[in-house]
């Protein structure tokens, strides 16, 4: 049914409808509604599930983690800080190989403390092994999460999924969504049969010391079930597209770049804004696209490529930095063409919203009008000059 | 190089928060007034001030109308009055 909803009011009650035993976060604008519904929802007795209290983010990673190795489904959402505080675990949650479904309202790093959006936060946590989905809008938020679940429990995955929500625009933007029913949801997401759990009738560990003999087939071992989530999640976002009637690739999406001459590579919200402008653009006969990345991790090298080896200029706009090195996201791209015989003849990147800095339709025709021949490297886009300083002597 | 860092003490004074006030603005009668202290306290921009009975006043620089002095003055001796645009705000203010 469809209902006018914040986007975290959303996440909570697909959340509910999935089901999770355990659910355990810390508060942290700009996921605290999504937690605090659910501690709603359970308080009220609407929703059978355990919601832990924790003192920290790190305790709540480490419980949930504690809880899915039990053989329960499990849920936690976290932000920003949070996020760098539960890094540890997630590392860890990864190389155990559990398949705990987090949200991630993403936003800026301090210093200076920032708590508007960018991506600093969640593509600083790219490699710690987990899948990692970017959504666009509130409606594929609350799809993300049912797939989220799927492909993480999958027993030829057991791998924890982040779920990439824009802090602010999404969390708490409100937008009509399509919530389905609990028959759907049932039967798209059965109950978690873990492969493995703790139990004290057939006891086995987890996470046990492994040492140089044992723990690089580990890592191989998490680093090839990422690629194989490649071929497993267009299976489930087609299986998902029969159920629901809304279809996704789940690894990119392709918005008017058949013939385009010029493209941007975005992830999150930022791709309705651009669409916008695309549309603008195109009926003035401007040849321009979007490639959107739902899935960063793994990484659709494959496809990223067969949708931009004939675009002559691509524009790739990061919402974090590495700093000191190239952009994140604009690296990734530029090492997918590397090498190849087909390829664009210019990729330049784009810096831009950094710390929820509005990236406005002037911003994305900027970065269109600057996307020349002429290769740009961190081109930061609506900076503004008059606020540094060379020295504070 | 170096970005925005460092905000010295006192920053706050140069950001005129009268200018956000809409409609309403408090008016202390100074009738009724038994000096408690509870507006000076209660006033969310510290902008009041006094010193004995049917003394006190804000600073309509900083006032930001939100009415909470008036509402915990135990005595209604402060009042919310309609706001009456002075020529040169009406003209910042476009109006």
């Amino acid at each position: 049914m469809k209902e006018f909803l914040e986007g975290s009011m959303a996440v909570a009650k697909i959340i509910k409808l999935c089901k999770p035993g355990v659910i355990s976060a810390y508060p942290i604008t700009p996921q605290t509604h999504i937690v605090e519904e659910l501690a709603q929802m359970v308080a009220d007795g609407h929703l059978d599930s355990q919601f832990v209290n924790v003192e920290s983010e790190h305790s709540a990673a480490s419980l949930v983690l504690g809880a899915v190795a039990t053989g329960v489904r499990v849920y936690t959402a976290t932000s920003s800080q949070g996020l760098f505080y539960m890094a540890e675990v997630l590392y860890n949650i990864a190389g155990m190989r559990l398949p705990v479904i987090m949200t991630t309202a993403a936003r800026a790093i301090s210093a200076p403390i920032n708590i508007w959006n960018d991506h600093q936060d969640v593509v600083s946590l790219r490699d710690c092994g987990w899948v990692q989905l970017h959504a666009e809008d509130i409606q594929e938020v609350v799809d993300l999460h049912l797939i989220a679940y799927r492909l993480g429990e999958d027993k030829s995955m057991m791998l924890p999924v982040m779920v990439c929500m824009d802090g602010f625009v999404l969390t708490h933007g409100i937008e009509s969504v399509d919530i389905p029913s609990q028959e759907e949801v049932d039967k798209f997401l059965p109950g978690y049969k873990p492969l493995y759990k703790l139990d004290p009738e057939n006891p086995l560990t987890l996470g046990p010391l492994v040492d140089p003999e044992y723990y690089m087939e580990a890592r191989y071992a998490l680093e090839q079930t990422q690629r194989e989530a490649l071929v497993l999640i267009p299976k489930l976002t087609a299986e998902f597209s029969k159920v629901f009637g809304r279809t996704y690739n789940g690894l990119i999406e392709e918005y008017r770049t058949k013939d385009a001459e010029r493209v941007i590579v975005a992830m999150g919200s930022v791709c309705g804004t651009i669409k916008e402008v695309i549309d603008e653009l195109r009926a003035k006969g401007k040849k321009v696209g979007l490639l959107k990345i739902t899935s960063l991790r793994p990484f659709p090298a494959q496809n990223i490529y067969e949708a931009l080896k004939n675009v002559p200029k691509v524009g790739v706009v990061d919402r974090a930095l590495s700093l000191g090195s190239y952009a994140p996201l604009s690296a990734e791209i530029k090492a997918v063409f590397f090498g190849k015989a087909k390829k664009p003849t210019v990729i330049s990147s784009f810096i831009a919203g950094l710390g929820g800095r509005d990236i406005t339709k002037d911003s994305i025709k900027e970065i269109f009008r600057l996307l020349t021949t002429k290769e740009r490297q961190c081109e930061f886009i609506d900076l503004k000059p008059e606020l540094l300083k060379e020295s504070y002597e | 190089m170096f970005g925005p860092l460092i905000s010295k003490p006192g920053s706050s004074r140069n950001n005129q928060t009268g200018s956000w006030r809409v409609e309403v603005k408090p008016k202390f009668l100074q009738k009724n007034c038994i000096a408690c202290n509870m507006c000076v306290l209660i006033c969310p921009e510290g902008c009041i001030q006094g010193e004995g009975k049917n003394t006190y006043m804000c600073d309509y620089n900083y006032c930001k109308g939100c009415g909470n002095c008036a509402a915990i003055c135990p005595k209604q001796d402060i009042e919310m009055v309609k706001e009456q645009l002075e020529p040169t705000r009406a003209k910042a203010r476009g109006t």
